[in-house]
């Protein structure tokens, strides 16, 4: 350990410590401006500058670089010390005077305006991008050039370069903002569309734990071992590379499954140009625009930054439709119309929603429906027929235009609007049959999760012990979803509280005197209840009798008889027959 | 004690059986020391009348190969149930009709056309047919009366014990003999000289959860030797068939092809192969199921092998 | 229930539990009229129907087989039915090379709401097997088979 004295407190620091890591230690505040903990001390802007009074090389130093010795007296707040920093601050000013940062500085040591020659500059030459890209991202793309008052930050020859790879470290590390990455509007479209544009992020905003991730498939440092910026400037040393994925497993008495649901991918209705005509969106991405934590800062704004002066919303996008989906996806009415309520809040703009029927079936959905009536919500009871954006009149210039037929007045419409929402209906995840599969339940027509009974048992499935709740099941909206979740919770306890599990007294039984572990019964098992035991030389195949749902299909394949079913023997089959033969021949 | 009376006889078979029993080799001279052997037509002279003149249950034991094909061996399976006191169903043809009983995909008719007239090496211009009796100047010849339908030697009489195998293996044999010797049968009606289990259960090879998407036939590959022969596609009756043989045709780097016939739960052999050949099938759609079933050129004859005569149908409509 | 000339086929009927089973339930409680030729076998699943049921059926004298599950993909067991798809080709095909002709055997998929398409499928088995005449597999075959003519 190092003692020194900082402003007549000593100090007990560890070697290596520099100046200003003991002062920061120990509270005593010292501006900086070119310092970043995860770069090495670079002395280059002179804000850190301290007085060493005693002990040491005496004078001015930039304490950023200057190392703690035993015996050091240093004092940063002498006059000396405050004179020489407002010239650096008063300099720094000069050259960039709207820079928030440097206003700031100055104002904070009285300067009001610089004496000097004024400039108009966003970059102070603090070198972190300089650095970052050298120390950091190991790529060297950009460095200083010129000298003097010439110098400045860029690439070689001041053209693209090649060595850059596009990590973004030199634009994030940047005080003053001097740094701009193109393409970044592209990214915050994206977001728009709900994919992360960041390769390390948190997935969404109430994720559980609430920790960011990398995208491997985005990530410079996975793609191409360079970059590795997150991993030096996270302070609390949380990113590591060598992470990889684990398996766990864990042994359970009941399995609620709650995979939820798929948006309706809009692009599948070609007519409605979504994708293909801008300021056609989906129901998710308004919901993104509306968020205050969004890319839009919870304002609705068009894609050239306008504000709408007319929407339409579309419902039954994907529902109620023999093309798509045949059924009603029951959330979309209800946040269409929040969707209504929301344009009219947040812009005044014209609001049309285009409806097959109106199911405003839930407990205060109907009165929500009617105030959205008194908000002057337009709406047109039809089916919106089209999109597009080739105008027949100068009104529609430059408009998207909405086709539909409105039944109630029995005409067809042409509406020139701004943006066009489109209400996704639900879908059952992509995975669902394999889902299914691997915990031996059904899946209905539609393709959701399919219950035990609709009315009996709403939350059990084919396979006991296994749950499911929410949109996984069916759509539904968060109430219901909450709802059959509690279900669905209370009847894994019961089960669990049980201690035990009854069973249909038809399972399958294999005679481990007969089978000879040929292994054909085991992937026939649509609930994997057949686990091979080795036994002596081979093995044999075994019921775990928990698990089976007594199909019977092992019985019927089992090339060797040593599978049979309890309640449907073979024997028992046959005398079924053999009966009915005989009686039919009596008959 | 006095020695065992013996007897053997060879109705419809190829004489492999036969051939299995000297494969003894020098055992033979201690199965001659145990007993005697009173009729054995293949390897030595002997004629009907001397056994019809035997009492009934002269003969200690019998080993009957060959299914019933005509008159003949009717007779002789109905003599010398008579004459024995126990009877053996020696081999597969014996047990479950084999490979003669493939011949019930046709009748009498169909099969005398066929080896009479059709076959391409066959010049018989006349239309010459067997026939059961012929006058010559000498007196009357007769033939054997040759059936419709092949049967088993337990579907013409009763039948204490089943040896089955084509042939049976020699050490199986053996152990029977042994067996018959020592006067250590078990309760009559059973199969003797086979496993409880299948053939899976005596062969070594690395066994998977099976899903077959192309079945292909023994000339077309050269199959892994470790790998499960089913996996490879090949339709292996080893998971259908009874063990005891010790594997043998697998351990050949061959498909078995049934010839112990069922295990003792199952009724028919051929039916329950085919449910788990097609329950491996790698499709969930008809058009898939149809390419790789249509692969399976002949089922009849590649699940019935050694016995269609002892299935549930026994053979084919005509 | 037959008269001196006409045939009554008889046919045996396996059914699923959870869809052709109900399906019939359904037909019955619909009031919905289809010949009684068919006796149902309840089985749990399609993927149960052993192809050796089918063959003791023909053997025990039945004129026809029919064999009904869940629509592919409604299984209740996800993927029994499968197998029923996959036995029956490979059964037809055997039974083809047995002399049986190959409307005797029929594999339907029918949900626990299609009354209407098990009363059709019945009525029309039937009305086959009727016009193709009786089977009697074992006492035409096996016994006849032997005598010496």
């Amino acid at each position: 350990m190092i003692t020194l004295t900082i402003n007549d407190r000593r100090l007990q620091v560890q070697e290596g410590t520099t100046v200003l890591q003991a002062a920061k230690g120990a509270g005593i505040q010292i501006p900086t401006l070119c310092y970043h903990e995860a770069l090495a001390p670079y002395g280059a802007c002179r804000m850190c500058l301290v007085e060493v009074v005693a002990g040491g090389r005496l004078g001015l130093s930039a304490s950023c670089a200057y190392p703690a010795q035993e015996g050091l007296v240093v004092r940063t707040d002498s006059s000396r010390v405050l004179k020489a920093r407002r010239m650096v601050a008063e300099l720094l000013l000069a050259r960039c005077p709207n820079v928030p940062e440097i206003q700031t500085l100055a104002q904070e040591m009285g300067i009001e305006r610089p004496r000097f020659h004024i400039e108009d500059e966003k970059c102070t030459l603090c070198g972190l991008c300089v650095r970052t890209c050298e120390e950091i991202a190991g790529v060297s793309a950009i460095n200083f050039i010129q000298r003097g008052t010439e110098r400045e930050v860029t690439t070689p020859f001041a053209v693209p370069s090649e060595a850059c790879i596009t990590c973004g470290a030199c634009a994030m590390v940047c005080p003053t903002g001097a740094i701009v990455i193109e393409g970044a509007e592209e990214i915050k479209h994206r977001e728009l569309r709900l994919g992360p544009a960041k390769a390390i992020h948190v997935p969404f905003l109430q994720a559980v734990p609430k920790a960011p991730l990398i995208d491997a498939g985005q990530c410079i440092h996975f793609r191409t071992g360079k970059c590795g910026v997150c991993e030096r400037f996270c302070l609390s040393n949380a990113i590591d590379y060598e992470m990889e994925d684990e398996e766990v497993e864990i042994e359970v008495g009941a399995i609620i499954l709650a995979t939820g649901f798929e948006p309706f991918d809009c692009s599948r209705v070609a007519q409605y140009g979504y994708g293909r005509l801008p300021n056609v969106i989906s129901g998710l991405e308004f919901e993104r625009m509306c968020n205050a934590g969004g890319p839009t800062g919870g304002k609705v704004v068009l894609e050239d930054g306008r504000s709408p002066e007319s929407v339409a919303i579309f419902h039954c996008v994907g529902s109620r439709d023999e093309n798509y989906n045949e059924y009603c996806s029951r959330v979309c009415c209800m946040y269409s119309l929040k969707f209504a309520h929301l344009v009219r809040e947040k812009t005044g703009s014209k609001v049309y929603e285009l409806y097959i029927d109106m199911r405003a079936f839930g407990k205060g959905y109907e009165e929500f429906y009617k105030r959205l009536l008194m908000e002057d919500v337009i709406f047109i009871r039809g089916k919106g027929a089209e999109v597009t954006d080739v105008a027949e009149t100068p009104e529609e210039q430059g408009k998207l235009i909405v086709k539909c037929e409105d039944t109630l007045l029995g005409i067809v419409r042409r509406i020139p609007v701004d943006m066009v929402i489109l209400s996704a209906g639900l879908e059952p995840r992509q995975d669902a049959a394999e889902v299914a599969r691997l915990f031996g339940i059904n899946r209905s027509k539609d393709g959701f999760f399919l219950e035990r009974h609709p009315k009996l048992a709403p939350v059990e499935t084919a396979s006991d012990g296994v749950f499911v709740a929410g949109a996984c099941q069916g759509p539904k909206d968060i109430p219901d979803s909450v709802a059959q979740g509690a279900a669905a919770a209370a009847g894994a306890l019961a089960l669990i509280d049980l201690g035990k599990v009854e069973i249909e007294p038809i399972t399958a039984l294999i005679d481990e005197a007969i089978c000879s572990g040929c292994k054909i019964c085991i992937g026939l098992c649509p609930y994997t209840a057949i686990e091979f035991v080795c036994r002596d030389t081979t093995g044999i195949a075994q019921v775990k009798e928990a698990l089976c749902k007594g199909c019977g299909i092992c019985v019927a394949a089992c090339p060797a008889g040593a599978a049979t079913q309890r309640g449907y023997t073979t024997q028992q089959i046959y005398g079924e027959m053999e009966g009915a033969l005989l009686a039919e021949a009596r008959g | 004690m006095a020695k065992l009376k013996l007897a053997l006889y060879w109705a419809a078979t190829c004489g492999g059986c036969e051939v299995a029993v000297l494969d003894l080799n020098e055992k033979i001279l201690d199965v001659a020391a145990a007993a005697d052997i009173y009729l054995w037509p293949v390897a030595m002279d002997y004629k009907y009348k001397d056994a019809e003149a035997w009492h009934d249950k002269f003969i200690d034991v019998c080993l009957f190969n060959g299914a019933i094909r005509n008159s003949e061996g009717e007779h002789l399976a109905k003599l010398l149930r008579a004459k024995s006191k126990v009877m053996v169903a020696f081999g597969s043809c014996a047990c479950f009709g084999g490979i003669p009983g493939l011949a019930n995909v046709a009748d009498r008719e169909g099969v005398f056309a066929r080896v009479y007239g059709e076959t391409p090496s066959t010049d018989n211009s006349d239309g010459t047919r067997p026939q059961t009796s012929f006058t010559v100047p000498e007196g009357e010849l007769t033939l054997p009366y040759f059936y419709d339908t092949v049967k088993t030697l337990g579907q013409t009489v009763p039948v204490d014990y089943f040896l089955p195998g084509c042939p049976p293996v020699t050490k199986q044999i053996w152990a029977v003999v042994q067996a018959i010797v020592a006067g250590q049968l078990p309760p009559p009606g059973s199969f003797v000289g086979v496993a409880e289990k299948s053939v899976c259960e005596e062969c070594p090879r690395v066994k998977e959860e099976k899903k077959v998407t192309a079945f292909v036939r023994p000339h077309q590959v050269i199959p892994q030797p470790e790998k499960c022969l089913l996996e490879q596609g090949l339709i292996c009756c080893g998971p259908a068939t009874r063990g005891g043989c010790g594997a043998q045709c697998v351990n050949a780097n061959m498909p078995c092809r049934g010839c112990y016939g069922p295990t003792e739960r199952v009724t028919d052999q051929g039916a329950k192969m085919l449910s788990a050949i097609a329950s491996i099938i790698d499709a969930t759609d008809e058009a898939g199921v149809k390419k790789v079933v249509d692969q399976i050129v002949d089922p009849l004859g590649t699940f019935y092998r050694f016995g269609l005569p002892n299935s549930l149908l026994t053979r084919v409509r005509v | 229930m037959s008269g001196k000339n006409s045939f009554e086929p008889r046919i045996i009927g396996f059914l699923c539990r959870w869809c052709s089973y109900q399906g019939a339930d359904l037909a019955g409680t619909s009031r919905r009229h289809y010949p009684p030729n068919m006796v149902p076998v309840r089985v749990m699943c399609s993927g149960r129907v052993d192809p050796t049921f089918v063959l003791k059926a023909i053997a025990d004298g039945a004129d026809g087989v029919l064999i009904c599950g869940c629509h592919p993909g409604d299984c209740h067991y996800q993927s029994g039915n499968f197998n029923a798809m996959r036995r029956y080709p490979l059964l037809m095909k055997a039974l083809e090379q047995f002399g049986i002709e190959k409307e005797r055997v029929r594999l339907e998929w029918i949900s626990a709401s299609e009354s209407e398409k098990f009363a059709l499928v019945v009525k029309e088995m039937t009305e086959t097997v009727r016009r193709l005449g009786p089977l009697e597999w074992n006492r035409r075959l096996f016994q006849e088979g032997q005598r010496k003519t």
